[in-house]
């Protein structure tokens, strides 16, 4: 399996509540809550793309973007 | 299909507290529809009332937000008149097992091909946190200032008892084997029961000093563990997690559609 690249992660700050669970979850530690309690990325290139910011996130304000992930949705269309 | 074209985005942000678990069962279950590959016209949600119940509002799917505790019995007439939907409903411990408890347990015994999601917080957090049948001997509720004497029910056991014929239980920590479950509950054909242990920050979590959303998802992982482990039998408090059964039986708006055969059929 071909190891997932992060392209980007999308953070739907309207969305955040602070509540800091992809903050404390996240293996890599990749995300930081910022002064005002929204989750920012701040170590980006250490994210493995596993998504578990994604899954975990009850208010579905993070999303991550991979490499893979967009070949993946261009075979689809 | 993205995860956001199942939802209603102009509902959003969500009513719930920042880190209340039915965000994460929410997102679980959107993942599940995707996973699934159906259409959102093959899906209907049908909830009652109380903050778990929120959810039917926020997925765009077919949806009925119904009375207290009487979402399985609206469920049942959706699904007797058509039985070519999938049906979910979404629901609270509360909702599910006090004032809906006899819909509970009648709707599993007829083995009707529904899926029961119990939100299991063990509070009524909506109206402010009033003890729940889930809570449990020795919890504190806004209801039970010095202590609660309420024995809790086992939903599973009781699920089983009542003739369910998938009955699994999970966590929110646990979000892959959450979409997992969903998914394994849809695709069976008979009344299924999935339980989520989610957390109440607000009130259950406060009012027990369980710490905030992410003490509380810790210690899902903490105190669950795998059916059938080798660490329940070293240590019998830990709370099982995955599919207690699974079981073939009739079911019953096929039941019923032979019903039907079977008095156009025959005189009586």
């Amino acid at each position: 399996m071909a190891k997932a690249k992060l392209k980007q992660h999308h953070i739907n700050r309207a969305w955040c509540k602070g509540c800091s669970i992809c903050v404390e979850f996240c293996p890599r530690k990749v995300l930081e809550l910022d002064k005002k309690d929204k989750v920012v990325s701040i170590r980006p290139t250490d994210c493995i793309c596993c998504r578990l910011c994604e899954l975990r996130c009850p208010d579905l304000a993070i999303e991550v973007e991979s490499e893979k992930a967009k070949e993946e949705s261009s075979e689809l269309t | 299909m993205a995860i956001k074209d199942w939802i209603r985005e102009r509902f959003f942000p969500h009513i719930w507290c920042p880190g209340c678990g039915h965000g994460m069962v929410l997102n679980a279950l959107l993942h599940t529809f995707e996973s699934l590959g159906i259409s959102k016209n093959e899906i209907v949600m049908v909830s009652g009332i109380g903050c778990s119940s929120r959810i039917s509002g926020y997925v765009d799917v077919h949806t009925l937000h119904t009375i207290h505790g009487r979402a399985l019995a609206f469920a049942t007439g959706v699904k007797m008149s058509r039985p070519d939907l999938n049906v979910i409903v979404p629901m609270g411990d509360g909702d599910a097992l006090a004032i809906g408890g006899n819909h509970f347990i009648h709707s599993a015994r007829r083995n009707i091909n529904i899926n029961a999601i119990v939100m299991n917080n063990r509070v009524y957090g909506m109206t402010g946190g009033q003890y729940s049948p889930l809570s449990g001997y020795g919890t504190l509720a806004t209801t039970a200032p010095f202590i609660n004497i309420d024995h809790a029910f086992d939903i599973s056991r009781l699920s089983m008892a009542a003739g369910a014929t998938f009955v699994a239980r999970t966590t929110t920590y646990h979000t892959k084997q959450m979409s997992e479950l969903f998914k394994e509950a849809i695709l069976h054909e008979g009344f299924s029961v999935v339980e989520v242990l989610t957390q109440c920050p607000t009130y259950f979590g406060r009012k027990n000093k369980a710490g905030n959303a992410v003490e509380m998802i810790k210690s899902f992982k903490n105190n669950t563990t795998q059916i059938g482990s080798k660490a329940k039998e070293q240590n019998p408090d830990l709370i099982e997690r995955g599919i207690f059964l699974q079981k073939d039986l009739p079911e019953y708006s096929r039941e019923y559609d032979k019903v039907i055969e079977r008095a156009k059929t025959k005189k009586r």
